[in-house]
């Protein structure tokens, strides 16, 4: 057993670009995931019967099939309905929607937290409506579902390595050229786990740090 | 799509649920010990726990995958290509379900451990016959819901090259040039069987939701 880590260690431009490039998915489909996840709730708070079957029907498929289906079937999906894009793209796509389903659930848990007394209460005291709203239902119910969609987050940085069976620009479809040129499997993967490790503890981290700064007004 | 076609994608199929079987039955054991290693106040049990659990909850289970794939040869295992795969499947439940059942073990009242100690139960019964089978039960919605996530976790084996059910989908898929059939009943096999799992978990949360709020 020889290992030589140099091949990979050579390649390290390669290895930062794709690093830049998995974090830029995670962001991008996080970000669509989160307009999913708010408007989902909004159409199930509406209480329309067609609408809140369908949203309800989304979140099932979703969740009940992988990731690596949904991302094959919306590849080869996109272009019979005319839509040409480049796999990075698409691979934000997949990732938007699948966090999307995710989301909505956790979204909805942090509004259906917020009991009515609260609105009502704040309007009592002589608030605005949108005052009550911004910080009486969304600060409270925000600061609830912050560790969900934390975690969220970090689950969804880590499916995109899923993303290099359409050959999308990231970590994994950088490791896996490296490993086409060198042969050195083990070194390239061992090196791209230590990476995503980094990765998401970094982003634990500075997530958790966003939070304490971002609610921290006492509980009670 | 014909029957021949029909008959491979089920062939797969048996082979996701193989898969699945072999990682959920190796993590229970394993996720046992990781879990009372995690609740252990010794640090020398308790912070290996906590590495094992960071490492497979932190890195992607396709670089899991790949590692065990690629490194097991490299220590001098040869294994067949399934075994790799169940091997790093194992190790990645194991790490799930240790943190799942941590967080049951410490949802147990105090008082449950303070009567055993008080009943002069000894250690290991007080762990077996008190805590665990609460926990076990408390823990019952999200031990399903990560079986489920297993069973979607096989298809990575497909990457690897192990022929599952995605993989074979994969195969037909290039035979026949149409993807979205293939690909749709494939998403379907999975489907059918994921969603009595998660319909099941969603029931057992509720019914115990009940039992909290009683």
């Amino acid at each position: 057993m020889k290992l030589d880590f140099s091949v990979v260690a050579n390649a390290w431009p390669n290895l930062i670009s794709g690093t830049i490039g998995t974090i830029n998915l995670a962001i991008a489909g996080m970000c669509i995931a989160l307009v999913i996840g708010i408007l989902g709730v909004a159409i199930l708070r509406a209480q329309m019967r067609m609408p809140n079957l369908l949203v309800n029907a989304f979140i099932e498929i979703i969740r009940n099939t992988p990731f690596l289906v949904q991302i094959y079937f919306i590849f080869f999906a996109l272009p019979l309905i005319g839509v040409r894009l480049n796999p990075t793209a698409t691979a934000i796509i997949a990732l938007g929607l699948n966090g999307g389903a995710y989301a909505i659930e956790i979204i909805r848990g942090g509004v259906e937290s917020i009991s009515k007394g609260q609105t009502e209460a704040g309007l009592a005291l002589g608030l605005h409506k949108h005052e009550v709203f911004f910080y009486i239902v969304l600060k409270p119910a925000l600061r609830t579902i912050y560790p969900s969609l934390c975690s969220q987050f970090i689950l969804l940085t880590l499916t995109t390595a899923i993303c290099t069976s359409i050959s999308a620009f990231e970590l994994t479809y950088v490791g896996q050229r490296i490993e086409g040129e060198t042969f050195r499997s083990f070194e390239v993967y061992f090196t791209l786990t230590m990476i995503y490790l980094v990765i998401s503890f970094l982003t634990m981290g500075l997530l958790n740090a966003i939070g304490r700064w971002a609610f921290n007004y006492p509980q009670r | 799509m014909g029957t021949q076609e029909l008959s491979y994608l089920l062939l797969g199929l048996s082979w996701t649920l193989g898969l699945t079987a072999i990682g959920f039955a190796g993590g229970i054991p394993f996720g046992i010990g990781i879990a009372l290693m995690r609740v252990s106040s010794n640090n020398w049990l308790r912070r290996p726990a906590m590495a094992w659990i960071g490492l497979f909850q932190g890195t992607p289970l396709l670089m899991q995958l790949f590692v065990a794939y690629f490194g097991l040869p490299l220590l001098g295992f040869n294994l067949p290509a399934w075994a790799a795969v169940a091997i790093a499947l194992t190790a990645h439940a194991s790490s799930f379900l240790g943190e799942i059942w941590r967080g049951a073990i410490q949802a147990i009242p105090k008082g449950q451990t303070e009567a055993a100690l008080a009943l002069g139960l000894p250690d290991s019964s007080r762990m077996f016959d008190v805590v665990l089978p609460q926990a076990f039960k408390i823990s019952l919605p999200a031990t399903v819901g990560f079986l489920v996530q297993l069973l979607k976790g096989t298809s990575l084996a497909a990457i690897v090259g192990f022929i599952e059910l995605t993989r074979a989908g994969n195969i037909v898929s290039n035979q026949l040039y149409r993807p979205l059939l293939v690909f749709g009943v494939v998403g379907a096999m999975y489907f059918a069987m994921c969603w009595p799992l998660s319909w099941w978990g969603r029931k057992l949360e509720q019914s115990m939701s009940k039992g909290i709020n009683k």
